[in-house]
């Protein structure tokens, strides 16, 4: 566990190297997310990401993914998941079906013997068939494990898993390995990036903390935003650009039940694309918030405001009113 | 950025400012475990400590886990790598030039043991106004003083006198009263210099301890404060604590959510549920493919409410459900209701607003009328009786002193043969119980459990004793 992979063969070399890497495949990142990245590799641990929704915390792993050209392997976390969905399950039909077809070879194997206690002992030899891997049907978690070129296990919104499922994981975080009673311990071939993301709909527990890296990553200050909307939006008008996301720091700063993420900046930039808009107009604004703002009391609150919001956006992106 | 990819350093030389900064965390009240102090040694091996920004971004991966955390771990991070021994020893990387470049350990070897910075007494350095040096000898000093134990402030002075001491200031003191002894005009002037670089030192060692003081006592005096607010009385708190007992409540609730969190179900592996898994595989003509296992539930409680929110019990009754509503993991449908003169449902504020806005405005509601519990409980079982349930645990918090009125036990009674059971928390002492107006022993036959309830400790105490029962 503790030495480090020798550095000629990651491509993970340097902080910078991260954070280009990640944009190359669409990810704008900031030095923390890319220190969080490149420590995970040279430590071997998993991140924890935490933030608000739509801040890109789902994103980070699959670009992660696609930039250093390892599979995505996604576990969607939920209430009552267990480690037969999580983890491995024997593929009971297939095991009830060989028997049944193998069942005269059974019975000339054994018609052989002359009492039941040699029978047996000469089925036993053959029991263990039945829980070979062949009858393993991996669940995410052993694919991770099992990929030999390594791969990125992203583990979305633990929180809403169960906090037995929380310990249960403690095993394949901190050493790379799961235990099957069956079969044995199976270790990693090549340890996995591994992300876990969370709402914090619940607090996790220090077990769990104390195993990964903690990184958080809030809403993006209005230049990194922009950086992402053209990214993510190709083609859009640099000062319409400069609107939205001046307008979407305004929203921020207001007393909202849920507050725009990223994601519905985007959501919102391609909307203002596809109607060819270049200067935000007030009416515009009031038909389209829907995509900023998911709940009709923050529509409300918003609504009121709209005028003066549209005003400064326009103000910051140098148009006149 | 080159640095960050520097081969591995000797661990050695590394770990001893880090050692130093991780106590200054946990001082500043993180909680760092020691698999998180090796991790933390092992990230600073990769990325060495020449990019502060790398560094600090990187040990916040590892030590600050909640973003309330990472407030405290910056606040600590500048506060310790600003400190004037890593500014000097930039000084002297930049002098020195990179092929020297030295592991922030090595530099300290040297002040060791001397009480003084390569040797120099300190009365040359006083002369010499080498501040760098001065600022080395002053960090060594403390070091051999043991400023890391330093916990309250009434310490201040024996610690700046440890480390004048350490530095050789007595030598320094008897030298300048030479001097003045000497008469010459020379001599006296050195005397009088050297009386002020003096001073001066002995203001920046006092600065310096209280810097020292800030960096390694907070979450000392933080706890101790903390212990004293868990059994202090909730109704005599100031103001100015308020913030911190929600922290405490919420730390609280926390911890007994995660002792009492259970799935609703629970697989009981091995036991084969017969009858459905027949069910199940009837399409197969009975052959078994799909396992029905037998499960077994398991109820969160859900509980009723009641808080008496006139006068003295109103502060207890906001900590019972700041509680309460810290604990909503653990917990199935809460609600709650309020009264003084009569009885409003609160659910519905309390779920939607924070605590402390929803509290005011309940208030505000139903104001600080004299308190009437039959009046009270006569509404509530005209409106919400039909929804208790054999599952429903009743929590009623109050003084149970209805100045007089008819308490209308019979609606009591009702309540308790309906419900799974009654708790009564009385914020008063058992020995006030009875007097006066207090309807307490007349309500007492009706609960399952009567307890004084003024503290947050026995706040946390009862409700593990709800959580407890309902598994």
């Amino acid at each position: 566990m503790n030495d480090v992979l020798p550095m000629g063969q990651s491509p993970l070399l340097s902080i910078a190297e991260v954070d280009a890497g990640l944009g190359a495949a669409g990810y704008i990142s900031n030095s923390q997310i890319s220190t969080a990245i490149y420590m995970a590799h040279h430590l071997q641990k998993p991140i924890l990401v935490e933030g608000p929704a739509g801040v890109g915390k789902t994103e980070l792993a699959k670009s992660v993914a696609t930039w250093m050209k390892l599979p995505l392997i996604r576990m969607q976390c939920y209430e009552g998941l267990d480690e037969s969905k999580a983890l491995y399950e024997w593929k009971y039909g297939k095991q009830l079906l060989y028997t049944q077809i193998l069942k005269d070879k059974i019975g000339s194997v054994i018609s052989d013997t002359d009492n039941l206690a040699e029978a047996l002992n000469k089925l036993h030899d053959f029991g263990d068939i039945f829980f070979s891997k062949n009858f393993l049907e991996p669940r995410p978690l052993l694919r991770a494990l099992e990929e030999p070129g390594g791969a990125v296990l992203l583990i979305d919104e633990i929180d809403k898993s169960d906090q037995e499922f929380e310990a249960f994981l403690l095993e394949i975080l901190s050493d790379f390995q799961v235990t099957i009673p069956e079969i044995g311990t199976v270790s990693a071939i090549t340890p996995p990036i591994v992300l876990l993301t969370s709402n914090s709909t619940r607090d996790l527990g220090d077990a769990l903390k104390r195993r990964c890296l903690h990184l958080h990553i809030g809403f993006p200050d209005e230049k990194l935003e922009a950086r992402i909307i053209a990214s993510r939006v190709p083609g859009i008008d640099a000062r319409l650009l400069k609107q939205l996301v001046s307008f979407v720091q305004q929203l921020r700063g207001m007393d909202l039940k849920k507050l725009p993420s990223v994601s519905e900046t985007i959501d919102w930039a391609k909307v203002m694309v596809l109607m060819h808009t270049s200067v935000l107009e007030v009416d515009l604004v009031r038909d389209t918030l829907n995509v900023l703002l998911k709940f009709e009391a923050d529509i409300e609150a918003a609504n009121k405001q709209i005028a003066g919001l549209t005003h400064k956006a326009r103000q910051d992106a140098g148009i006149a009113a | 950025m080159s640095a960050s990819v520097t081969a591995l350093r000797p661990a050695a030389t590394a770990t001893e400012p880090l050692r130093r900064f991780l106590q200054v965390a946990r001082g500043a009240g993180l909680r760092v475990s020691a698999a998180e102090g090796i991790d933390a040694a092992r990230a600073v091996d990769i990325v060495g400590y020449a990019d502060r920004a790398i560094l600090k971004d990187t040990l916040g991966l590892i030590l600050a886990k909640t973003p309330e955390e990472k407030d405290i771990y910056e606040e600590a991070f500048d506060l310790y790598f600003k400190r004037d021994e890593f500014a000097a020893k930039d000084d002297e990387d930049e002098q020195r030039g990179p092929g020297e470049r030295a592991g922030p350990g090595q530099n300290q070897q040297g002040g060791e043991g001397m009480g003084g910075s390569g040797g120099q007494s300190l009365g040359q350095l006083l002369e010499s106004d080498d501040r760098v040096a001065m600022a080395t000898a002053m960090e060594a000093a403390a070091r051999e003083a043991g400023i890391e134990n330093i916990r309250f402030f009434t310490q201040k002075n024996l610690y700046a006198r440890r480390i004048l001491d350490r530095m050789g200031l007595r030598q320094v003191e008897r030298d300048i009263e030479a001097l003045r002894q000497t008469g010459t005009p020379e001599g006296l002037g050195r005397g009088q210099f050297l009386e002020g670089k003096v001073d001066q030192l002995r203001d920046s060692v006092r600065d310096f301890v209280e810097r020292n003081l800030i960096l390694f006592a907070k979450g000392e005096t933080e706890k101790f404060r903390e212990e004293l607010l868990k059994s202090a009385r909730l109704s005599n708190l100031e103001r100015r604590d308020m913030d911190r007992m929600r922290v405490l409540v919420r730390q609280m609730a926390k911890k007994l959510a995660a002792r009492y969190a259970k799935t609703r179900r629970r697989r009981l592996r091995g036991q084969l549920d017969i009858r459905r898994t027949m069910r199940r595989n009837m399409g197969w003509g009975g052959i078994p493919f799909i396992t029905v296992w037998k499960q077994k539930r398991i109820e969160k409680p859900r509980v009723m409410v009641l808080c008496d929110v006139s006068g003295s019990v109103s502060a207890m009754s906001q900590f019972l459900l700041m509680f309460l509503y810290a604990l909503n993991e653990a917990l199935k449908d809460i609600r709650s209701f309020a009264f003084a003169g009569s009885l409003i449902e609160v659910s519905e504020i309390l779920e939607r607003e924070p605590v402390e806005q929803a509290i005011t405005k309940i208030m505000e509601l139903i104001g600080f009328g004299s308190s009437n519990y039959g009046n009270s409980l006569a509404d509530f079982a005209d409106g919400w009786m039909k929804h208790v349930t054999n599952k429903t645990t009743v929590i009623i918090l109050g003084d149970a002193r209805g100045n007089r009125t008819d308490p209308r036990t019979e609606i009591m009674s009702e309540l308790s043969s309906r419900s799974k059971r009654i708790i009564w928390l009385n914020p008063e002492f058992r020995s006030a119980w009875g007097t006066g107006d207090s309807d307490m022993y007349r309500y007492a036959p009706f609960c399952n459990l009567v307890t004084v309830c003024n503290t947050l400790r026995h706040l946390e105490r009862a409700i593990s004793d709800i959580l407890e029962d309902a598994t």
